[in-house]
């Protein structure tokens, strides 16, 4: 394999980890915000795809324009589940860690299932967008145009909810509440009211990567299911919580998926991620920025 | 030992029996062959569901990378009978071994991590053996390898025309799953795992050596997953990766429990029983699979049941109902 091969698909790599970063960080945001690790994480994405997938075929709005309505509508979405499941979930007084992984669980199916009810199984994909299929040659590396602009829109999806978290009243309350929910109540802050927020801003994040993949991905009932463990394995390998860690978690994968990909068959090039996460967790149980 | 939790394991031993006895005869009179198919499911499926409780429920360790045993227990018969001639009772056995070897091997850095860290490397893991599953070309790769069947024998442990044979090997292995959870639950193990489950730190000061009670608790669990995946195999007469061991087999091992009762005795058979048929019927009735029903109602009663019964369904049949219904001086003796 020749050196330019080889910076081709690290290259090629490095994209789609910054895309698993924007795709796992508001699994992160959740976590961090109220110890819950929302198992329909994937469904999320999912549903995303498929709005941005009919608002392209119906409308004939480009991807690239309707991800801020996408995002906003996953928004709404990601606020109603914590009011409507969530929020009964960690209320649970017996076997409260279970209790959340099954409700969440059970949702990613009905999503699932509501999706082939209504969609069909069929696999669907946006053909003709504007950035779809094009690539663009940096200093002698072809790289994918969607991925680049989902590598882009990552990093800026990642400097604005630096800037918000520390900018902002709200960014201010979530941090207080992810620090202390008890106390938060205490000056007045409705927890409830950040916590609905917070699914809204984790469901919004991972909204903006659907409409991104849904630009070069096939879109399927069962997408989410693929993209989710290795959301799961980004999350965990950077430390539950940490919203750096998912961005660092994300590149890490995305360089380790594309190494395995030169090194064994195609269809085992998971198993470099799994493997780097259980190497990662054995040597540091709290994942790589994760506190204890 | 008190008197009344004796009383009680005295009390369970006997609804066992007389449960286990009543659902012997049940095919005697339900000959529809649809039906005799779903109660085999249902029994196979409480007694997974009933191994997978030692692990996750008496000892708190949480797995959602079971499937990796139920496989390893399907191919490790299969692949032993149809290579070797191998018969496919030794290869339960020896299914059941390597399980077990192999849970306390991945048990041993494992059982380091604590919470979604380690239910995270369950689910990896079990995914790692689909993927070489996947490409062993050996054991069939993705194509899987078909049973050859040659006709009633229960030698070989196949039965092309019958279910009855089926149903009894589930119904004696449901017995010895839930026998197993029984006798465990007052061993030295069964209060070490549930010390373990409640505080380990706590369980380590008093002396309870953690780490191996959990390691303990992984072999016995694959074990028992294994031999009922090996079952499985005979039962289907065809595997293939992704059909013993997808994450759908972790999640389904782990449902029974959850919704009839973790860490209990009696749960695992509960949400089966309520479950499998259930799921069994939407299936069948409501729409075919593809069309979405049968998932819909599935997670909506997750989810239902999750949220408004978090200790599971067995609390409906609370233990003072029950010893109303044996022993009228019960009441009291369980207070």
């Amino acid at each position: 394999m020749t050196a330019e091969a080889i910076i081709q698909s690290l290259a090629s790599g490095l994209l789609m980890g910054l895309l698993y970063g924007l795709i796992a960080v508001g699994l992160a945001l959740i976590f961090g915000l109220m110890d819950v690790v929302n198992f329909a994480h994937g469904e999320f994405l999912m549903i995303a795809m498929y709005a941005t997938f009919f608002l392209f075929v119906f409308f004939a709005i480009d991807p690239l324009l309707s991800a801020p309505l996408v995002a906003a509508a996953l928004f709404v979405f990601g606020a109603v589940v914590y009011l409507l499941i969530v929020r009964f979930a960690v209320r649970a007084k017996a076997n409260a860690g279970m209790v959340q992984i099954f409700s969440t669980f059970g949702l990613a199916i009905v999503m699932r299932g509501l999706t082939q009810y209504f969609f069909t199984p069929d696999y669907r994909s946006v053909t003709h967008s504007w950035l779809g299929g094009k690539t663009v040659s940096v200093a002698g590396i072809f790289l994918p145009v969607p991925q680049l602009v989902g590598a882009l829109v990552a990093i800026a999806a990642f400097g604005g909810l630096y800037l918000f978290i520390n900018r902002t009243d709200f960014g201010r309350a979530l941090e207080a509440t992810r620090e202390d929910a008890g106390a938060v109540a205490l000056v007045g802050i409705d927890k409830n009211k950040v916590f609905a927020l917070g699914w809204g801003l984790g469901a919004a994040l991972v909204g903006l990567a659907g409409a991104i993949m849904a630009i070069f991905f096939y879109i399927y009932p069962d997408v989410g299911a693929s993209f989710a463990l290795i959301a799961y394995v980004t999350v965990a390998l950077g430390g539950f919580g940490s919203v750096f860690g998912a961005f660092a978690g994300g590149i890490i994968v995305g360089l380790v998926e594309a190494t395995t990909a030169m090194l064994l068959p195609p269809s085992l090039k998971a198993v470099g991620i799994y493997a780097v996460y259980l190497l990662v967790v054995f040597v540091r149980p709290r994942g790589l920025f994760g506190s204890m | 030992m008190d008197t009344a939790f004796a009383e009680r394991r005295r009390r369970d031993l006997i609804v066992a029996f007389v449960l286990a006895a009543v659902a012997a005869t049940v095919p005697l009179f339900v000959k529809d062959s649809y039906l005799q198919n779903m109660m085999v499911l249902t029994l196979m499926w409480g007694a997974l569901s009933q191994s997978w409780n030692i692990l996750s429920g008496y000892c708190g360790q949480i797995s959602l990378g079971h499937a990796l045993y139920f496989g390893l227990g399907a191919y490790t018969t299969t692949l032993l009978f149809t290579k070797f001639g191998v018969l496919p009772w030794f290869g339960m056995l020896g299914g059941g071994v390597i399980s077990a070897l192999i849970a306390m091997a991945l048990g041993y850095p494992c059982f380091r991590l604590r919470g979604h860290y380690f239910v995270i490397a369950t689910i990896v893991i079990a995914e790692i053996g689909l993927l070489l599953f996947h490409n062993w070309d050996w054991a069939g790769a993705a194509m899987g390898i078909e049973i050859p069947v040659r006709g009633d024998s229960w030698l070989k442990f196949q039965f092309p025309r019958s279910k009855l044979p089926y149903f009894y090997f589930a119904l004696a292995l449901a017995c010895v799953a839930w026998f197993v959870t029984w006798w465990l639950e007052d061993s030295k193990w069964g209060y070490w795992w549930r010390a373990v489950k409640d505080n380990p730190e706590a369980a380590e000061s008093l002396g309870v050596v953690v780490f191996n009670s959990k390691m303990g608790a992984a072999a016995v669990s694959a074990f028992l997953v294994a031999v009922g995946g090996s079952f499985y195999a005979q039962f289907v007469s065809y595997i293939d990766p992704e059909s013993v061991m997808g994450f759908q087999f972790s999640l389904l091992m782990a449902l029974p429990a959850v919704l009839g009762g973790i860490g209990t005795l009696w749960g695992p058979m509960l949400g089966a029983v309520i479950l499998i048929p259930l799921t069994e019927l939407t299936r069948s009735y409501v729409g075919g699979s593809g069309k979405g029903i049968d998932l819909i109602v599935y997670g909506g009663l997750i989810i239902a049941i999750s949220l408004a019964r978090p200790q599971g369904l067995i609390g409906l049949f609370s233990v003072k109902n029950f010893t109303g219904l044996f022993s009228p001086k019960g009441k009291e003796a369980v207070r």
